[in-house]
C-alpha cells in the first residue's frame, strides 16, 4: 500500500509549508494551515520549538519565542497534528531539533508522533553518523527519516546520507540559515544532478523560497519545495486566512 | 558509523545541521594535521613566548593562606598572559590555524569578553579580519572589553535574541559561520561544542597544566596534592587539569558557578542540577528543562553564565576522576576581595570561583598539602559592574 508521502509524490509537483507549533492558538493554526492547503500546499512541516535554532533566520526564531513564551511542548505539537489528521490526509513531517525529542525519551515519543499521524521526522541537527538509535526507531514505528543534503555536502557523501532516507530528499539550498530571500541561489541543478545520479527519491528543495520565481526554478529540478519564513512572517504581520491562501497562490509554481 | 574519536565515553560528539558538517571534517582535518606539523607548533611557541609572555609564574599566596587557615597554596597565574586571561593560548592556536586553512576572517562569540579581547587582539597581530557575537546583556556587563575589542579593530555585534548571554551568542556566531564557512573560521573559545572543538581548545590550553608540572616540581620537588579551576565551558579547567589527570594522587576539583541559590534560572552548576542533553553541537550535561529547552542560568561572572559544561568533563564526573562543587556569588565576591587585600592581586569574577572554594575548604586539609589554584584571569573588567552594584562599598 502507497503511503501518504508516495501518494503526493506520485500526483505532482509538492508545495510544503512550514509552521511552528504553538506559534498562534491551536485553533488559528488549523485555520491557517486550511488557508495554506486552500492555496495549494500539499505537505506540511511542523515545527517543534527550541529555545536555541542555530539553522533558523530571525523569522522562524521568533516564531519559536512567541510559542515558548507560551510553554509549548512537544505534545501540544502533536496535539495540532492529531486534530489535522482527523480533517486531512496531507503528509505531515514533524520538523525537530534534537534535544525537546532526546528529553523525553525518543522511542515514547516517536511511537506518539506516529499514532497522532505523522508520516516523517526531520531532526535538523542530527547528522546520519549520530542517528544510529533514531534510524532504529523510526524504522520500527514505519516513520520515514528525511535527510537533508546541503550544497557544500560532498559528492563522496551523497550515497553515505542517502541510504538513510526514506519518503524524500531536503535540498537546503544555500549556506546560511532560512529566511526570506527572492531567488534561488546558483548551482541547484547541478546539485540536484549530484542527488539524482544516486537515488530515485524524490527531492524539495528549501531555504529561503518566498516568490514564484523561485519556486518554479526549484520544480524545473526538483519534485517540490518548501516555504516557511514567508509564511510566518504574513502570519507574524497578522494576515489572515483568506491573505494566506492569496500568498499561496502567489507562490505556487502551478497557478498562473 | 558514529566517529568513536569524537567522543570522550559517551559525551560529545557532532550535532549539526548537514550544512556544518563540511566545514567541520576540513577542520578536524587541519587540527589533525597541525598536531604533527613541527612548524606550525615552532610558530604557536613563539608567538606564546615572545608576544604573550609564556610561561606565566606560579605564585605562592603566603598571606591568603594564613588568612583561609590553609596549607601552602599556589596560583598559576595566566592572569599575567597577553590580555589578561588563559583564552589567548586557545585563540592564538586557533587564528594561526585559521590563517593555515587560508581563511581571512575570524568569527567569536564571547561572554565575560575575555575570548572576544583574546581572538580580536589575535586577530589584530595576525591581520585576519575579526567579528566577534556578544549578548546585549553582557555588552552592559563587560563594558570595558567592548571598548577593547573594538580598539583591537573588531566589529562587535550585538545579540538581542534569546537570553542575550554567552548561549544567544554561540547560537549567532554558528548561524554566521554556516553563512560564511568559505573564508571565515569559527574561533570558539572553550572546551565545548562539536568535535574537534573541545580537543582542539584542551590542546591548546594544555600548556598551562604541563608548565604547572615544571613549576611543582622546581618549586617543592613533588606533583601537587590537588589543582583546583573554576569550570565555566571548562577550558582553563581542562588546560591545566590535562597532565594531572593520569596521576592518581592528585586530587582534581572543579567550581562551577552556583549564582543566587540552587533553584533552576538562579545558578549555572550543570553538575547540580542539570541532566545530558545536545546544545552547540555537543552531548554533554546541560541545564534545561523537562521538555529539552535549555534553562535560563545566572552567575555574578558573564564567563560562567552558560547553560553546558564540556563534554570531557561530563566524562570526567561520572568517572569521579574530578571532584565538581558549586559556590555561590556573595561567597565569590568575599574570595575576589580577599585575593586583593592579602596579595595586590585583584582576579576576575571567574577565577574567583576556585579562590572562594578553597575559602570554605582549605581549614580542613592536612598544613604540609600543596595545592595550586588556576588564577584563569584578571579583575579589572569586573570593576565597573562591581562599583556600579554597589558590591566593594565595604571593601
Amino acid at each position: 500500500m502507497m503511503n501518504r508521502i508516495e501518494k503526493t509524490f506520485q500526483q505532482g509537483k509538492v508545495f510544503a509549508a512550514y509552521l511552528t507549533a504553538g506559534d498562534g492558538t491551536l485553533n488559528q493554526q488549523l485555520e491557517q494551515i486550511h488557508a495554506l492547503i486552500a492555496g495549494g500546499v500539499n505537505l506540511l512541516e511542523i515545527g517543534i520549538p527550541f529555545s536555541d535554532p542555530i539553522a533558523d533566520g530571525v523569522v522562524i526564531q521568533r516564531a519559536m519565542q512567541r510559542s515558548l513564551a507560551k510553554n509549548t511542548t512537544v505534545f501540544d505539537a502533536l496535539t495540532l497534528i492529531k486534530t489535522l489528521r482527523i480533517q486531512t490526509q496531507i503528509p505531515i513531517i514533524l520538523f525537530t531539533y534534537y534535544n525537546p525529542i532526546l528529553a523525553l525519551s525518543e522511542q515514547h515519543i516517536l511511537a506518539q508522533a506516529q499514532q497522532a499521524g505523522v508520516d516523517g521526522i526531520l531532526i535538523i541537527d542530527l547528522p546520519f553518523f549520530e542517528a544510529h538509535d533514531h534510524l532504529q526507531t523510526c524504522a520500527q514505528l514505519n516513520l520515514d527519516p528525511i535527510m537533508v543534503i546541503a550544497p557544500n555536502t560532498l559528492p563522496a557523501r551523497l550515497p553515505e546520507i542517502i541510504q538513510h532516507a526514506r519518503g524524500f530528499l531536503y535540498y537546503a539550498c544555500r549556506a546560511g540559515t532560512t529566511g526570506v530571500r527572492q531567488q534561488l541561489p546558483n548551482g541547484v541543478d547541478e546539485k540536484l544532478k549530484q542527488i539524482k545520479q544516486v537515488t530515485d527519491l524524490p527531492v524539495i528543495v528549501g531555504f529561503g523560497i518566498a516568490s514564484r520565481a523561485a519556486s518554479r526554478a526549484a520544480v524545473a529540478h526538483a519534485q517540490g519545495f518548501v516555504v516557511g519564513s514567508y509564511f510566518i512572517q504574513a502570519i507574524e504581520n497578522g494576515a489572515s486566512p483568506e491573505q494566506l491562501t492569496a500568498l499561496a497562490r502567489q507562490i505556487n509554481p502551478c497557478e498562473d | 558509523m558514529t566517529q568513536p574519536s569524537s567522543y570522550y565515553g559517551k559525551f560529545g560528539g557532532q550535532f549539526l545541521p548537514e550544512l556544518l558538517i563540511a566545514p567541520i571534517q576540513e577542520l578536524t582535518d587541519a587540527f589533525e594535521a597541525i598536531k604533527r606539523d613541527p612548524a606550525f607548533k615552532q610558530v604557536l611557541h613563539e608567538h606564546l613566548t615572545t608576544y604573550a609572555g609564556r610561561p606565566t609564574p606560579l605564585t605562592e599566596i603566603k598571606r591568603f593562606a594564613a588568612a583561609v587557615h590553609g596549607p601552602r597554596l599556589f596560583l598559576k597565574r595566566e592572569d599575567l598572559l597577553h590580555t589578561g586571561a588563559h583564552k589567548f593560548n586557545n585563540a592564538i592556536g586557533q587564528c594561526l590555524l585559521a590563517k593555515h586553512l587560508g581563511k581571512t576572517r575570524i568569527i567569536a562569540e564571547t561572554g565575560a569578553g575575555q575570548h572576544g579581547v583574546a581572538t580580536a587582539t589575535a586577530c589584530a597581530l595576525l591581520g585576519l579580519e575579526c567579528v566577534i557575537y556578544m549578548g546585549a546583556v553582557d555588552m552592559k556587563r563587560q563594558g570595558p572589553n567592548v571598548a577593547r575589542m573594538r580598539l583591537l579593530g573588531a566589529e562587535v555585534a550585538s545579540v538581542t535574541l534569546g537570553s542575550q548571554t554567552l548561549k544567544d551568542a554561540v547560537n549567532e556566531a554558528l548561524r554566521d559561520w554556516a553563512a560564511h564557512f568559505a573564508t571565515s573560521h569559527y574561533c570558539l573559545g572553550s572546551a565545548l561544542g562539536p568535535h574537534p572543538y573541545p580537543q582542539m581548545v584542551g590542546y591548546f590550553q594544555e600548556v598551562i597544566g604541563r608548565e604547572t608540572k615544571v613549576q611543582c616540581l622546581e618549586r617543592f620537588g613533588q606533583l601537587p596534592n590537588s589543582v583546583i579551576a573554576c569550570v565555566g565551558g571548562g577550558s582553563n579547567a581542562i588546560g591545566i587539569f590535562a597532565p594531572f589527570l593520569a596521576e592518581e594522587k592528585v586530587a582534581l576539583y572543579g567550581v562551577e558557578a552556583g549564582g543566587k541559590g540552587p533553584h533552576t534560572g538562579e545558578h549555572a552548576a550543570r553538575f547540580l542540577s542539570g541532566s545530558p542533553g545536545v546544545l552547540h553541537g555537543c552531548y554533554s550535561y546541560l541545564l534545561q528543562d523537562s521538555f529539552g529547552q535549555v534553562a535560563d542560568t545566572h552567575s555574578i561572572s558573564a564567563g560562567l553564565d552558560y547553560p553546558m559544561v564540556g563534554p570531557q568533563h561530563a566524562q570526567l564526573f561520572e568517572s569521579d576522576r574530578v571532584h565538581y562543587s558549586s559556590v555561590q556569588d556573595d561567597a565569590v565576591i568575599a574570595a575576589f576581595k580577599l585575593l586583593a587585600k592579602t596579595e595586590g592581586i585583584i582576579p576576575a569574577l571567574e577565577s574567583s570561583h576556585a579562590l572562594a572554594f578553597v575559602c570554605a575548604e582549605a581549614h580542613a586539609w592536612p598544613r604540609d598539602y600543596n595545592v595550586v589554584i588556576n588564577l584563569s584571569g584578571r579583575g579589572d573588567k569586573d570593576l565597573p559592574q562591581l562599583f556600579e552594584k554597589k558590591l566593594l562599598d565595604d571593601a
